[in-house]
């Protein structure tokens, strides 16, 4: 699979993954699945992030979307391929320039609720990584910098809740303190897992406006994952569309959104809850979950569970084609 | 009569600082074969509201109102004559998802001791009961003897609602049932669900934080705000011509992809009421963008405004 004819200039290009897979060994107690030991959790993928956009990864839970955020931050070490960096290639740095790297890439985790230490207060846990970077010497320029972050992500800067622990905050709020302390070194690109799939609605619209804000004004990159088609509508540039290990389309928002290719995205699409009631809704997606592959078959990964499978689906490697100007797709039959 | 009647229900938690009135003054109706959804976003009482319903609160923690099921009163009625219609009028399905299932014990072992916990049905014939059910919701009944982890998410939602079905009760609770689904299971969970609400004769609360999973399974659609009713109406009105700013506020921070121009969200400023020390006069003035003098300083009564439209708010005429 490969996405590198796009034709994009190599300069506004901050992330690449070049053919990237991470295959996980099965516990021996789990082998009772079958005689493989071995599970493909990302299997071959290559995409490129270009500057000061939102790449969204968009795929049901199982599909490879978070082990592809811990790779690239380096969490999940990838069994092969490339993580690139503006051209250096993370996968090969030792520790220390990993914990350089990060302050150059920073993470947002899903869970406000247990991703901060309930332990500790805003103050420490916003400073943290300032004080790890050894950013400042001087204690009052770092608390400026504290301060001047949690008003950034619309939070009171004010003694009072630099006090305070996680507990004493709302789920939106924590998931502000989140960003600060992803944020409060000033990275430029920015892997998000799944920062809304917790908040409720009104609460998921407010901290969906704040990334973009800030995006726009600390000229961020992010990367999204996401498992809900209008959070990715709402934040994305462009999206691709991840199903058992692999990436089945990519194109910009719009397109995806407007005019989906794979069956795989038009089935993610109708499972869309209409914001009008339609009793009708749905009515097409009877069968089918998401598989689980230990052993992979043959041809298009998607087949089991495809409306419009063909006999050539079921042979040979699926790659990403692309069918019109910056829309790719891994499907023969569309 | 109507089968359910909850009158000015008041379920206040006692904690160390004091009581968290939960749940304030919440009534309204249900009757046979009716489907109402609770919405309201976390903290707003709909759980509490369900759990209130079905006596899982501690007693004394329902502190005012009245419950009338089926035409008895249940508040009163003592635990041992409570447990007879618990389940068997009045049912849970709660989300599988969160640990609803008990994880050393196979589903058939559970659903069975659901059934026999309230009926004098023989193990074998609970057993063949739990299989026909299991069947009816679309799960292979030789599954019967697995534990949850060897079923997938969808499937156990499937055994949970074969469960909270079993008994035939007249009311089913569904408590945020396909949150924390992948998507395409959440469509199968629901179409299923309106497949057994129209074949069974079921009334049917359901409770979710996402609004429009309500508008695919209930007729009517009541919304909570910080432990008040703000919003009672039929489902299409109160998605096409919602009354309440707070209707209004949520429904406006839903993201539509059908429609480009949402891409333009709105969120709601500030945050829940303290529900310990609620504030004055409406629950959501602090945070209404259109509110007035007279909306902190005065609660709004839940006005009827239409044989079956009710709103909470001053504004609305």
């Amino acid at each position: 699979m490969n996405e590198n004819n796009n034709g994009n200039n190599n300069n506004d290009t901050i992330f690449e993954a070049v053919n990237v897979s991470k295959t996980f060994k099965l516990k021996k107690r789990s082998r009772g699945l079958g005689r493989h030991r071995f599970v493909k959790a990302v299997d071959d993928i290559s995409f490129k992030v270009k500057a000061g956009e939102t790449f969204g990864i968009v795929g049901e839970s199982g599909c490879g979307k978070t082990t592809t955020a811990r790779m690239i931050m380096q969490l999940e070490k990838v069994t092969s391929g490339q993580m690139l960096l503006r051209d250096i290639d993370m996968t090969k740095l030792g520790r220390k320039q990993i914990k350089n790297m990060r302050r150059r890439v920073q993470m947002i985790f899903q869970d406000p609720y247990t991703s901060l230490n309930s332990v500790k207060t805003i103050k420490y846990l916003v400073s943290e990584p300032l004080k790890i970077h050894k950013v400042y010497d001087n204690k009052n320029e770092m608390m400026d910098k504290v301060r001047q972050m949690l008003e950034e992500v619309g939070l009171p800067s004010s003694d009072d809740i630099l006090a305070k622990r996680p507990d004493a905050l709302s789920g939106g709020e924590r998931q502000r303190v989140g960003i600060a302390k992803a944020l409060v070194l000033d990275p430029e690109f920015v892997v998000a897992d799944e920062p809304v799939s917790m908040l409720d609605a009104s609460v998921r619209a407010g901290i969906i406006n704040l990334l973009l804000r800030l995006k726009e004004m600390k000229n961020l990159t992010y990367v999204f994952i996401t498992h809900e088609f209008d959070v990715a509508y709402a934040i994305c540039d462009r999206i691709a569309i991840m199903y058992a290990g692999s990436i089945v389309e990519l194109a910009s928002a719009d397109e995806i959104i407007h005019n989906p290719l794979h069956p795989y995205t038009k089935l993610l699409l109708e499972a869309v809850p209409p914001l009008i009631p339609d009793k009708n809704w749905g009515n097409s997606i009877l069968e089918g979950e998401v598989a689980y592959y230990i052993q992979v078959p043959e041809g298009c990964k998607f087949q089991q569970r495809c409306r419009e499978c063909k006999d050539e689906c079921k042979s040979g490697v699926k790659e990403l084609v692309e069918k019109s100007p910056g829309h790719f797709v891994a499907c023969d039959a569309c | 009569m109507p089968l359910l009647e909850v009158h000015d229900l008041k379920t206040h938690y006692k904690t160390d600082s004091g009581r968290v009135k939960a749940a304030d003054g919440v009534s309204f109706t249900l009757d046979t074969g009716q489907s109402i959804g609770i919405a309201g976003e976390s903290g707003c009482g709909k759980t509490t509201v369900v759990m209130s319903l079905m006596r899982l609160v501690d007693h004394r923690d329902i502190v005012g109102g009245r419950i009338v099921l089926d035409g008895q009163s249940i508040l009163e009625m003592p635990e041992k004559e409570f447990r007879h219609l618990r389940w068997s009028k009045i049912s849970l399905v709660s989300q599988a998802a969160m640990g609803a299932l008990n994880p050393v014990f196979t589903i058939g072992w559970q659903i069975v001791e659901a059934i026999r916990e309230h009926t004098d049905l023989s193990k074998k014939d609970a057993y063949d009961l739990a299989r026909t059910m299991l069947e009816r919701v679309g799960v292979d009944p030789a599954r019967i003897n697995s534990y949850p982890h060897e079923l997938s998410g969808g499937m156990r939602q499937r055994a949970m609602i074969a469960m909270a079905l079993c008994l035939d009760p007249k009311i089913v609770i569904a408590d945020e049932m396909t949150t924390a689904l992948d998507v395409v299971t959440q469509v199968q969970i629901l179409k299923l669900f309106q497949h057994l609400q129209e074949t069974l004769d079921i009334s049917v609360i359901a409770i979710s934080h996402e609004i429009p999973i309500l508008g695919q399974i209930c007729e009517n659609i009541m919304v909570m705000y910080g432990g008040k009713i703000m919003e009672i109406g039929p489902t299409h009105l109160i998605f096409s011509e919602p009354l309440h700013p707070y209707t209004q506020a949520l429904l406006r921070s839903q993201i539509d992809i059908h429609k480009a121009e949402t891409k333009q969200l709105r969120g709601i400023r500030g945050r829940p009421p303290n529900l310990l020390n609620p504030p004055p006069g409406c629950r959501f003035a602090p945070r209404c963008r259109r509110a007035e003098e007279i909306c902190s300083q005065q609660e709004s009564p839940l006005i009827q405004l239409a044989p079956d439209r009710w709103a909470a708010c001053h504004l609305v005429k």
